[in-house]
């Protein structure tokens, strides 16, 4: 893991560590199973055009989850994930599979962030980030807020 | 205006559930994020860690214990469950309202401590609230609910506010 990132390493503005993520259709399987969602509207082309998003779609959970991945890896393993929201804004489609063990080209995700307050309450050292998932045309589909605990030198 | 049929879901509660927090299921749902955190993956870097234990991804609280008669995913226990027992009932009302499709709007976590692998928790939900709102694509429909869940130990790890969108 990353060297551990203190409360006095950081200042307001300061960037989040990106992070890069691919959806796939086979990954859209996996999350089914692993998290228990089993929609049609993700796996099922007809189900998902009767639904008005045209083909199926990535999981909002899903990019949720990358989004607090975003977090969890920025803070370390001694930093607390304490607060975390986001919106989904826009649809998100997997990349369709070449074969069985790669995806096609297309398009790459990035998970974002930017540290908007840094404050202490009692003993606690608070960082607040606004975060966000970005498509491949740079568009912000799924934004949000996280607040997290971090140690600090003393 | 909303009908009273789907306005009468404010504030009901669904009965409580009861979550295991699996190793395997940890592993299982990192796995799906593409997360190779050791936190989730490496028992012997997690024991010496500062939890003592594999945790789980803030995010993932395990899988019921019970699963409904004859139902063997999660999405269907919940249909009984702490998620939507009630919000599977107010899907059908607002299906005969003229809102047959929902979209998962985003969600709201506070984590008030960790959950570890063998954790063991109690989850229930209640509607918070059932909104209106004109939308340039018609009327949308906002539900939102509130999900609790507290450890074997009593202690509450974490509340979840999630909002669906239905149109």
């Amino acid at each position: 893991m990353a060297k551990q990132l203190y409360w006095e390493d950081i200042k307001e503005g300061d960037e989040i560590t990106p992070l890069s993520k691919i959806a796939t259709t086979r990954m859209l399987v996996k999350w089914a199973g692993a998290s228990g969602d089993f929609n049609p509207l993700h796996y099922d082309e007809a189900f998902a055009a009767s639904q008005g998003v045209g083909k199926p779609i990535v999981h909002g959970a899903l990019k949720r989850q990358w989004l607090i991945q975003l977090m969890t890896d920025w803070m370390g393993q001694e930093g607390t994930l304490r607060k975390f929201s986001c919106r989904y804004r826009a649809m998100d489609y997997p990349r369709a599979m070449k074969n069985m063990f790669e995806e096609t080209n297309g398009e790459t995700w990035w998970c974002k962030g930017k540290v908007t307050k840094k404050y202490t309450e009692g003993d606690a050292h608070y960082v607040d980030c606004d975060i966000w998932l970005e498509n491949g045309k740079g568009e912000v589909t799924t934004p949000g807020n996280a607040t997290v605990i971090l140690p600090s030198i003393g | 205006m909303l009908p009273k049929e789907v306005t009468q879901f404010i504030g009901t509660s669904s009965s409580t559930v009861v979550f295991e927090v699996e190793k395997g299921a940890i592993k299982k749902f990192a796995d799906a994020v593409a997360d190779s955190n050791p936190l989730y993956w490496d028992e012997e870097y997690a024991h010496n860690s500062r939890y003592g234990s594999l945790i789980a991804p803030p995010g993932f609280f395990g899988w019921p214990v019970h699963l409904a008669k004859g139902q063997t995913f999660l999405s269907s226990a919940k249909q009984e469950g702490a998620e939507s027992e009630k919000k599977g009932e107010l899907t059908l009302e607002l299906a005969k309202a003229g809102y047959p499709r929902n979209l998962d709007g985003g969600i709201e976590y506070d984590f008030f401590a960790p959950i570890r692998s063998g954790d063991i928790l109690s989850v229930s939900s209640r509607i918070k609230d059932i909104t209106e709102k004109k939308g340039t694509s018609g009327t949308l429909i906002f539900v939102t609910t509130e999900t609790t869940y507290i450890n074997q130990n009593g202690v509450s790890v974490a509340r979840a506010r999630s909002t669906a969108i239905f149109r």
